[in-house]
């Protein structure tokens, strides 16, 4: 569905145009997310997850290498219409405005709007119809700043599923919840790709719960990919190794049900337990 | 309530608390006239006193109300949400800076230069304005990235500084009668004579509203991310551009006409949010048509409040101003 061939990005001095010999972020980065899958991107804080979403997403445009939506140049998709085939759920969201939660959530449907046009009837189903599928319609009238962090990640989710993409982008969904919330957002993310077929590509630094959820993984460790393919055949000991540079047990868990991930120690230094 | 519904009753109710404010605003004052005698097109108006001071001695003033109170508000909604910073107004940005200097310049120049309606002043406070909104765009800008919020910001703050220390500097080399003119224009005042001048700010006022009217869907998204608004279709570097430009074009025009207003740009659109919500297709209108009463109100308590001693607005509007800023940085803490 999206393709991302041999993309290289750099930012330049307070996110400007790259200079000539700046270094890049991402380097040769080739990943290809077929349609209904859930890839997870991991790597190491500063890896270039975040930068290689945003080159998905087409908010940056790569510096070499091009990326397409099924066969399209990204970059030759108008804005609005790349926008109802891409939607992104960021790590966190601070509007400057109190907005209400149906406000924050018909929002997302601001690229199927003319110009000129205010929401009608359909939008407004559309967006109640993405509150209930991230269990959220009780909140619809509540400001969003007044919303636990839990509540807020799945408004965000629900304003994306507003914006009727089939593919969503997701930068660290779980990273400020707490382990309950972290396991309702898993399944409800699991759902919304079961059975609504959205695609999904997340970036976390939550191993188990890319072993949860993901069917493939991305590696990428300097901007460059490491490794990638499918989750039990990527997410190894010598892989997590390679990647993190931490020594850690994978082993399927039977009550869980997919691999996880027990993190021991740093590789190469003194034992963190000691 | 949907957003048409929300849109039609708030521009309802707004649109008629500035119909009757402008009809009530030209009655009152240091004599008393009647309504009814002031439309009575029977009398001669020639001889008809009180026509003659609704329309030719307090009309022009209202009309300076309306046309400034509604630039300056809704220029302040729209950099709130560019800047996503509810505290950012036309101060902030050193555009007020610019218009005083070219102020004060032309009075201590005593310059003759005039242009049909807009006299010496009103033109050499229009380029000041038109000069700093180019300055702070060339530093926070580069091509076809977005706006630097922050530098912007920080630019204009600085010009903002640095403009008034040269605005004390050619005030201490003017003579005293130059001095006090310029004071008396640094408060602000609708005291515009005629409505000449009145007419000549209009179309840049106007063509400030026709891009206004482009923004506010965008300026919603702008104002939760700039790279969400980007994936929901915005084309974030015009919208900045735009939203910078309009809301300089307006408070630009705006104090030329009469002087730096001080607070109408943070008040305003706060009342406004309070009262409807923060939706900008709301706000911005609204904000548009409530300014408009704000400081046609405001100038009437100028007007009457020490009678026969008119105060400039820009007095009554600080004094409100500043007491509500403080309340509102209380009330965010």
């Amino acid at each position: 569905m999206l393709q991302v061939a041999d993309v290289s990005f750099g930012y330049g001095p307070s996110g400007q145009e790259r200079p000539a010999r700046a270094p890049f972020t991402l380097r040769d980065v080739t990943v290809d997310v077929p349609r209904g899958s859930l890839t997870g991107l991991l790597g190491p804080n500063g890896c270039g997850k975040t930068t290689l979403l945003k080159v998905m997403s087409g908010v940056l445009e790569p510096s070499r290498g091009r990326v397409t939506l099924e066969g399209e140049p990204l970059h030759a998709i108008p804005r609005r219409r790349r926008a109802r085939r891409i939607a992104v759920v960021p790590q966190e969201t601070h509007p400057a405005f109190d907005y209400t939660v149906m406000e924050m959530v018909l929002m997302g449907r601001h690229p199927h709007l003319g110009a000129f046009a205010i929401e009608g009837p359909a939008d407004l189903a559309v967006s109640r119809d993405a509150l209930a599928a991230t269990g959220t319609a009780h909140l619809a009238q509540r400001r969003y700043m007044t919303l636990s962090g839990g509540e807020k990640q799945r408004v965000v989710i629900a304003a994306a599923l507003a914006q009727a993409a089939d593919l969503l982008l997701l930068d660290e969904p779980t990273a400020s919840l707490d382990l309950g919330y972290q396991l309702e957002t898993a399944g409800l993310l699991a759902e919304l790709n079961s059975k609504r077929g959205v695609t999904m590509v997340l970036a976390t630094h939550d191993l188990n719960l890319a072993g949860l959820l993901c069917s493939q993984l991305v590696l990428l460790r300097a901007g460059r990919v490491l490794g990638q393919g499918a989750t039990r055949d990527v997410l190894t000991t010598a892989m997590v190794r390679q990647v993190y540079d931490v020594e850690a047990d994978v082993s399927y868990h039977p009550g869980a049900g997919h691999l996880t991930v027990v993190p021991l120690r740093r590789s190469g230094h003194t034992d963190v337990h000691r | 309530m949907t957003i048409r519904r929300r849109l039609l009753l708030t521009c309802a109710a707004s649109g008629s608390l500035l119909a009757l404010t402008c009809l009530v605003a030209p009655l009152v004052g240091s004599t008393q006239i009647s309504l009814l005698r002031a439309l009575d097109r029977s009398i001669p108006f020639a001889d008809n006193v009180d026509a003659q001071i609704f329309f030719i001695a307090r009309m022009p003033r209202v009309a300076a109300g309306v046309v400034v109170g509604a630039a300056l508000a809704s220029a302040g909604v729209v950099l709130q949400a560019l800047f996503r910073n509810p505290l950012a107004t036309a101060e902030t940005l050193g555009i007020s800076a610019g218009a005083a200097l070219g102020a004060i310049l032309a009075i201590t120049a005593e310059s003759w230069i005039s242009l049909g309606p807009f006299s010496p002043v009103a033109i050499a406070s229009l380029v000041g304005a038109l000069l700093a909104i180019a300055v702070v765009y060339l530093l926070a800008s580069a091509p076809r990235r977005p706006l630097s919020t922050a530098v912007l910001l920080l630019a204009g703050v600085t010009l903002n500084a640095f403009i008034s220390a040269i605005i004390l500097f050619v005030q201490y080399l003017a003579d005293f009668t130059q001095s006090y003119r310029a004071i008396r224009w640094l408060i602000g005042d609708l005291d515009v004579g005629t409505f000449a001048p009145v007419l000549g700010a209009l179309p840049l006022v106007v063509v400030a509203f026709v891009m206004f009217s482009l923004l506010p869907s965008s300026l919603n998204l702008l104002s939760v991310g700039g790279d969400l608004a980007a994936t929901r279709g915005v084309n974030v570097v015009n919208v900045q551009r735009l939203a910078f430009f309009s809301a300089g074009l307006a408070t630009s025009a705006a104090v030329s006409l009469a002087g730096p207003v001080a607070f109408v740009g943070i008040v305003v659109p706060h009342l406004v949010r309070l009262v409807v919500g923060v939706d900008h297709r709301v706000v911005l209108p609204v904000a548009a048509l409530f300014g408009a009463s704000f400081l046609v109100g405001c100038d009437l308590i100028a007007r009457t409040a020490m009678a026969p001693v008119e105060l400039p607005v820009g007095i009554v509007t600080a004094m409100i101003g500043g007491p509500f800023f403080l309340w509102l940085l209380v009330r965010r803490g």
